[in-house]
């Protein structure tokens, strides 16, 4: 097995999603068979190649340092789930 | 037994750009939450990242000033991880390759100079703010500072003393001001500071277990908060118990450090390379123009100071705490050479009306050549000591000339010695029982005859000039 | 789209006219092509491209009635990417391709379902249910782009733009018997296309024939410097006159005919090639050794990309978030839970796990290497031929639900659209047959980056000489 129930529990609670039993048990059989698939990788001889992030080879995409107006408060709270004084809102936390 | 300190340090300092990172708003602070965003800083669907120019302007900047190796390629990584102040759910950072690496600081420690090692300087973003309704049970968040960019600079574990990281950490934030990167306030958070600390038993050469100290949002917090943890640490291994890794909070207020809850479970930032923005190459031509730019240093411009001009390390020291200053003072004594008098100046008048510092000299109506011009008045006699703090007074005031300023006012002082010389026969016949005393031998009415004197001027009369002519006229 | 085009300027149609129509046939639309219609807006931008016809003849864009992937975000029109999480989000702002056609005059008709977040290849995953193929009701449309590529086949709009990081343009073309194009990555600004891969994503155009995806591909590509991956090239005008295949180079890798290709598929591609042979193309055999590795590659680097691009879904500052919780984490795990459905959190699972520590190396990594390898191979590919040519799907549309319970089967049928994700390069699909059964059948050209214009040139020259682009399905409007 590439991937133990506890494996796919911690991996939920880093992508912050709440998984039932049901989904739990759902996933660590797709992923392990996924997983298992991934396993014809290993086969290829990586050694000197460089990971490729990007298709294209450009550089130095750089904008200037010229200050633009920012948008309205009214768009950037327009979507807020919940908002007051011109804040967005979540549950309280103590560090 | 006894233990030796380790302090590693984590300085994040804002950098004085107009714009943020990755978008056009405003980095100023202070003002009403979420009015300095858009779409970009706070992470709305689809909306891509362009990066400011400037920043790796300013990272090249501090990364030569610290003797750095600057990355001639320059990858963006995610940091990914959750937290509500983070709009993407990830923080663009540096990770695998830095903008600098293998850089130093000299710092001057009682026991000599010392040389502390920089890892790295690395390019990223800040977060937003959080405030917290403890009653209410819910947090306010503001994305104002969400994308501001920050330079991380990270130092080796070099520092063995809570004095040695204090200098270090004033010698840091000098030369990022110097460097006019960064304004270096700690009150406003525009210069942040985390300790990685561990003490181990004297002599031995592994590490201890580290703490990470955050929240010291002051020198003085600084100071205090790596004295208690090192206390702390210390007291836990004379127990025989053993240190725990962790994040531990500066709590102003109970003057003590405690563990923070949030942000612990995991440290498992899942990094990988930004998709969304291509490498930045750095090429020689790009750091030899930054170069260019580069100010003196200040800690070898203290040293000029004091070799150079002859002043004492105290008055070098205060002179170049800021460029501005430093220069004002440069540009005086090219035009007068007289470098400690015009040292005591600037420390003393100029940098109260300065109040100290904070405010800008650049717009201070004294100009070098004003300072200098009066100071040429006292040293010609024309006005004394203390009548030069009136006329300085005026001169930040109304940005009129020294000489102006002693003409309309009459303030001239008198040292026109028959002059003088008229006016002290004349109080002297006045006052003859008190010039019968002093032949007596009570020769300290001197003072009394002199005191006598600056009154029937109006205190103009040259002091010295005075006080020589009196004691002439009584001896003769 | 320039027939529409032609027929505004003779004055046989106005824009208003064929808005009108199209509206009315999508209030009775069986194919589930469109989440959000903008019925007032679509009518305000016709009147207005009417009145602006006799002056600008010389826009085909003007007064056409488009419509856009529901990733693709509106200014004030909801973006909901088929997804719970996003289902009351409306955006402040254009992307930059939407932009575009607004100046162009194009009237924008709404949203097209997609599978959520695009991450699929049947519409099944979408929030509002699956969409299905104008070609046969019980089969799927494909996707993600199958509402785009379903409302297009059906006449439900002249053109349509959808998404493509693996496939989400060419393999939904295909299956409703349209033309697609990926585009090379960069050409087309991502700016305002909501990110499922980062590095994968390209905006598209489809449409009836090569000649109209050849217009809306100009309209919409060009350098935009708010996507700091656009590549800033001196971008000219496609020619619509054809290219002319005499003496092109077309490479067929063995890869794309082995294993798993249906016969009727097969065939059709087949005969597609023999069409270009006739034409005076050389036909030469290739070897891509590394594209047996594509679906692997892909799925790593897709998904780990994709979860940390749905990590801003927190309900903090738009989109759903789930009452009830008073602990922040709680709030994130309820909220996510909630809003994404099940094939997006699988993608996340995996997406997150290939990174996480003590894993990176041997998924994130170890894949993007290989894909350096893939697009070597494609590198060495372009040297002795100039279009790489082959099916664009192993089959035809299958049965609407036939493949929900496999998710690992339904990935490996993106072997052949996968690798121009990987390379970025551009890559067509265009109708070459049909099943027994009427269904339709595409075959892909890929050529090098940037290289869309012997894409479209051969497209072209295929369809003045075939006519399967010119057959209407079963479900249709007209």
């Amino acid at each position: 097995m590439k991937i133990s129930l506890t494996e796919v529990e911690y991996v939920a609670r880093l992508a912050r999603i709440r998984l039932n039993e049901e989904e739990k048990a759902r996933f660590l059989k797709e992923l392990n068979s996924i997983l298992d698939y991934m396993d014809l990788l290993s086969e290829v001889d990586t050694t000197d190649v460089s990971p490729t992030t990007h298709t294209q080879h450009i550089t130095n995409a750089l904008r200037e340092d010229i200050k633009r107006a920012s948008q309205s408060i009214k768009d950037t709270l327009a979507n807020a789930p919940a908002k007051a004084d011109g804040a967005f809102i979540v549950p309280g936390i103590i560090e | 037994m006894e233990y030796d300190v380790i302090i590693g340090l984590e300085v994040h300092a804002q950098l004085l750009t107009e714009t943020k990172i990755f978008c056009s708003c405003p980095t100023t602070f202070g003002d009403e939450p979420n009015t300095n965003t858009c779409p970009v800083c706070i992470g709305m669907p689809g909306i891509l990242p362009v990066l400011n120019k400037k920043i790796v302007d300013f990272g090249i900047k501090l990364g030569i000033a610290t003797h750095c190796k600057i990355a001639k390629t320059n990858i963006f990584a995610r940091k990914n991880y959750f937290y509500p102040d983070l709009p993407k759910g990830y923080q663009i950072t540096q990770y695998e390759s830095p903008l600098c690496e293998h850089g130093f600081l000299d710092i001057d420690t009682t026991g000599g100079s010392k040389r502390i090692g920089i890892t790295r300087i690395h390019m990223e973003e800040d977060a937003g703010k959080l405030i917290h309704d403890l009653k209410g049970h819910r947090s306010f968040i503001d994305f104002n500072r969400a994308g501001v960019p920050l330079l991380e600079i990270v130092s080796e574990p070099d520092m063995r003393s809570t004095d040695e990281a204090d200098t270090y950490l004033r010698e840091l934030r000098q030369l990022l001001v110097y460097l006019e990167i960064c304004d270096g306030n700690m009150e406003q958070g525009s210069f942040r500071c985390d300790a990685n600390i561990s003490v181990r038993p004297k002599g031995s050469t592994f590490f201890g277990v580290r703490t990470e100290l955050k929240n010291m949002n002051s020198f003085r917090n600084v100071h205090r908060a790596l004295s208690y943890e090192i206390k702390r640490h210390i007291d836990v291994l004379r127990s025989g118990r053993e240190v725990t890794q962790q994040t531990m909070l500066w709590g102003e207020t109970a003057n003590a450090t405690r563990s923070m809850r949030t942000k612990e479970e995991s440290h498992d930032y899942r990094y990988f390379p930004e998709p969304d923005l291509v490498p930045v190459m750095v090429d020689n031509a790009w750091i030899g123009k930054i170069r260019k730019t580069l100010p003196e240093m200040p800690r070898e411009r203290r040293k000029r100071f004091e070799e150079g001009y002859g002043l004492p390390g105290y008055d070098a020291d205060i002179l170049t705490q800021s460029r501005d200053v430093a220069d004002y003072f440069e540009d005086c004594v090219s035009l007068l050479d007289s470098p400690k008098e015009i040292s005591n100046w600037i420390m003393t008048e100029v940098l109260r009306v300065l109040k100290g510092g904070t405010a800008d000299i650049k717009a201070l109506k004294v100009t070098p050549r004003m300072l200098t011009s009066m100071i040429r008045l006292i040293d010609g006699g024309a006005i004394s000591g203390k009548m030069a703090k009136d006329v300085f007074n005026e001169m930040a005031e109304t940005g009129k000339s020294s000489e102006e300023i002693v003409k309309d006012s009459g303030l001239k002082q008198i040292s026109d010695e028959g002059h003088l010389k008229n006016l002290a026969k004349t109080i002297l016949e006045d006052h003859k029982k008190e010039v019968g005393s002093y032949k007596k031998g009570k020769t300290q009415l001197i003072g009394f005859f002199v005191g006598q004197l600056m009154k029937a001027t109006k205190g103009k009369a040259n002091p010295e000039l005075t006080n020589k002519i009196i004691k002439e006229i009584l001896e003769e | 789209m320039l027939d529409l085009a032609r027929n505004f300027r003779m004055g046989n149609i106005s824009p208003l006219d064929i808005t009108e129509k199209i509206l009315e046939a999508i209030r009775h639309d069986p194919l589930n092509a469109y989440i959000t219609v903008d019925e007032t807006g679509a009518k305000n931008a016709a009147k207005k491209a009417g009145e602006k016809i006799r002056k600008e003849n010389n826009n085909p864009l003007l007064g056409v009635p488009v419509a856009i992937k529901d990733n693709i975000c509106i200014k004030q029109m909801a973006t909901t990417c088929a997804s719970n999480i996003l289902s009351s989000f409306v955006p402040t702002y254009d992307a930059h391709v939407v932009e575009k056609l607004k100046k162009m005059g194009a009237v924008i008709v709404g949203k097209t379902n997609m599978d959520e977040f695009a991450m699929g290849s049947t519409t099944n995953t979408s929030n509002i249910g699956t969409s299905k193929n104008p070609w046969d009701l019980g089969k799927t449309p494909g996707g993600s782009s199958g509402g785009s590529a379903a409302a297009v086949a059906a006449g439900l709009c002249a053109a349509a733009l959808g998404s493509d990081t693996g496939g989400s343009i060419r393999q939904p073309a295909s299956f409703c018997g349209i033309t697609g194009l990926k585009p090379t990555y960069g050409s087309v600004s991502r700016f305002g296309l909501v990110a499922f891969a980062s590095s994968l994503d390209q905006i598209g155009p489809m449409a009836g024939s090569a000649r109209d995806v050849a217009v809306l591909y100009d309209a919409i590509k060009g350098y935009d410097p708010k996507d700091s991956t656009s590549v800033d090239i001196g971008y000219l005008p496609t020619t619509l006159d054809g290219l002319d295949m005499q003496g092109v180079r077309l490479g067929v890798p063995k890869a794309f005919f082995g294993e798993g290709l249906s016969t009727n598929v097969k065939k059709a591609v087949k005969d597609g090639i023999a069409v270009f042979k006739e034409l005076g193309a050389k036909i030469i055999a290739i070897d891509l050794p590394n594209i047996k590795y594509g679906v692997a590659v892909y799925y790593i680097v897709a998904t780990a990309e994709a979860s940390s691009n749905l990590a801003r879904y927190d309900g903090v500052r738009y989109g759903l978030r789930e009452k009830g919780a008073d602990d922040l984490i709680d709030m994130y795990m309820d909220t996510r839970a909630k809003g994404f459905g099940i094939e997006v959190k699988r993608r996340i699972m995996l997406g997150t796990y290939a990174l996480s520590a003590g894993y990176y190396d041997q998924y994130y990594k170890k894949a993007s290497k290989v894909r350096t390898l893939v697009i070597e191979d494609f590198v060495k590919a372009f040297d002795v031929c100039d279009i790489i040519i082959g099916p664009t799907t192993p089959t035809p549309a299958f049965g609407l639900y036939d493949m929900a319970d496999d998710p690992l089967s339904l990935y490996l049928l993106d072997l052949y659209t996968i690798p121009a994700n990987l390379t970025g390069g551009p890559a067509l699909s265009i109708p070459c047959g049909f099943t027994k059964e009427g269904l339709p059948i595409g075959m892909q050209l890929m050529a090098p980056a940037f290289k869309e214009d012997i894409l479209l040139g051969a497209g072209i020259t295929f369809q003045d000489h075939t006519g399967f682009h010119e057959k209407r399905p079963q479900w249709n409007m007209m």
